[in-house]
């Protein structure tokens, strides 16, 4: 049996806090960024075979704009942060005041990209910090890369280490909410995947018991 | 004049289906992982499987998915397609994927899982001496791949450069 099948809810709750506390600091970061206020929902855990994790943001066909980091150090593992490109437009619009580019179809603008990329790097920064903090082990993320690609493709790369161990992810994952503009709302999802034998090291510096 | 409507069969991640003529088979959101389809044209029956690593004895578990790996999964999609009428000396193969999403500097050999899947899936069609007609491989998009039965072409979509058959 997978450690997955055995998870307490004790220790769910506990992962639910880890989501908690990075993205909280990560939609502190962004509506810094934006200037206005972000809000953020309550984190959920996921535990969802690979087929399932795709249906999560529209399936695997589905276009999206996701940063992609890896995260080394004690408690190694996987980060996204996903948004659809119609999304991600707006988010760049609001960030350079510029309307003149596109994402949603391939070129895919230059600068437009690099805004995003930044941004994936501020709010990706702010949540391993955060987390780094509340755990007390040190994160190093690796430099954030963007792709705007099918989801199917870009999501499966997060899965390679789990799946030597495990068919399914254990995801935490929240949902970023930016309502500035009231047609045109910000669903973003931060993913983070934490490799196998990372989990024993979260649970025992938060000092939850095993079983 | 058709009279029988061409079902669609689509093939998760990890997994593994079959189709008789006139069904099309359909994988969606190839990065790393390749899709690879075995059929035989007369017998007009195919079987593709989506291949996520290359090699289940780099598990460290043992009772994983099989159809996960190009080792475990493309023997029993061969051996299946044989034991529904298919003839082994007519099959033959078509392959895409293996893609290198994201080009982190690191030694980390998980990152050039695409390239290890390729050659994977071909050392094993090679040890049942099934040719591959025709192959998209490599680069970074992911792709959606379908077979149709009817022409024994695949049918390749990408973000950035549209679709082609092969």
């Amino acid at each position: 049996m997978s450690f997955i099948d055995s998870l307490t809810d004790y220790q769910l709750d506990a992962l639910k806090e880890v989501g908690n506390i990075g993205s909280g600091n990560a939609a502190t970061s962004l509506s810094m960024l934006l200037n206005h206020k972000v809000d953020m929902k309550v984190p959920a855990v996921r535990i969802v075979d690979y087929n399932e994790m795709m249906e999560l943001v529209g399936g695997p066909d589905k276009l999206i704009a996701a940063v992609f980091l890896r995260i080394e150090g004690e408690a190694p593992g996987n980060m996204f942060f996903v948004l659809s490109p119609e999304e991600a437009e707006t988010f760049v619009k609001q960030m350079t005041g510029s309307e003149d580019f596109s994402v949603q179809e391939p070129p895919f603008d230059e600068m437009a990209m690099s805004a995003l990329q930044e941004m994936g790097n501020i709010l990706a920064g702010s949540y391993l910090s955060a987390l780094s903090d509340f755990i007390n082990v040190l994160l190093q993320p690796s430099v954030p890369l963007l792709t705007i690609d099918m989801a199917g493709a870009i999501l499966a790369e997060g899965l390679l280490e789990l799946s030597q161990v495990s068919d399914y992810a254990i995801i935490i994952d929240t949902i970023i909410d930016d309502h500035e503009d009231e047609n045109k709302p910000i669903q973003g999802h931060f993913f983070l995947l934490p490799d196998p034998d990372s989990f024993p090291k979260i649970f025992n510096k938060l000092g939850v018991p095993e079983q | 004049m058709k009279t029988y409507e061409s079902k669609l069969i689509k093939v998760g991640i990890a997994d593994l289906k079959f189709a008789k003529s006139p069904d099309v088979l359909r994988t969606s959101g190839l990065g790393s992982c390749v899709g690879v389809v075995v059929f035989d044209a007369s017998a007009k029956i195919a079987g593709m499987a989506h291949v996520m690593l290359p090699d289940s004895k780099s598990s460290k578990k043992s009772e994983l998915n099989q159809f996960k790996y190009a080792d475990t999964s493309l023997p029993i999609l061969i051996d299946t397609l044989i034991k529904d009428g298919a003839r082994k000396f007519a099959l033959k193969a078509k392959i895409a994927g293996g893609a290198q999403m994201f080009s982190f500097s690191s030694s980390n050999d998980m990152l050039r899982v695409g390239q290890r899947n390729v050659e994977a899936v071909k050392t094993v069609l090679n040890q049942y001496r099934i040719p591959i007609l025709a192959e998209d491989v490599y680069g970074n998009s992911g792709r959606t791949i379908e077979f149709s039965l009817e022409t024994t072409l695949l049918n390749i979509r990408t973000v950035s450069q549209g679709t082609k058959d092969i």
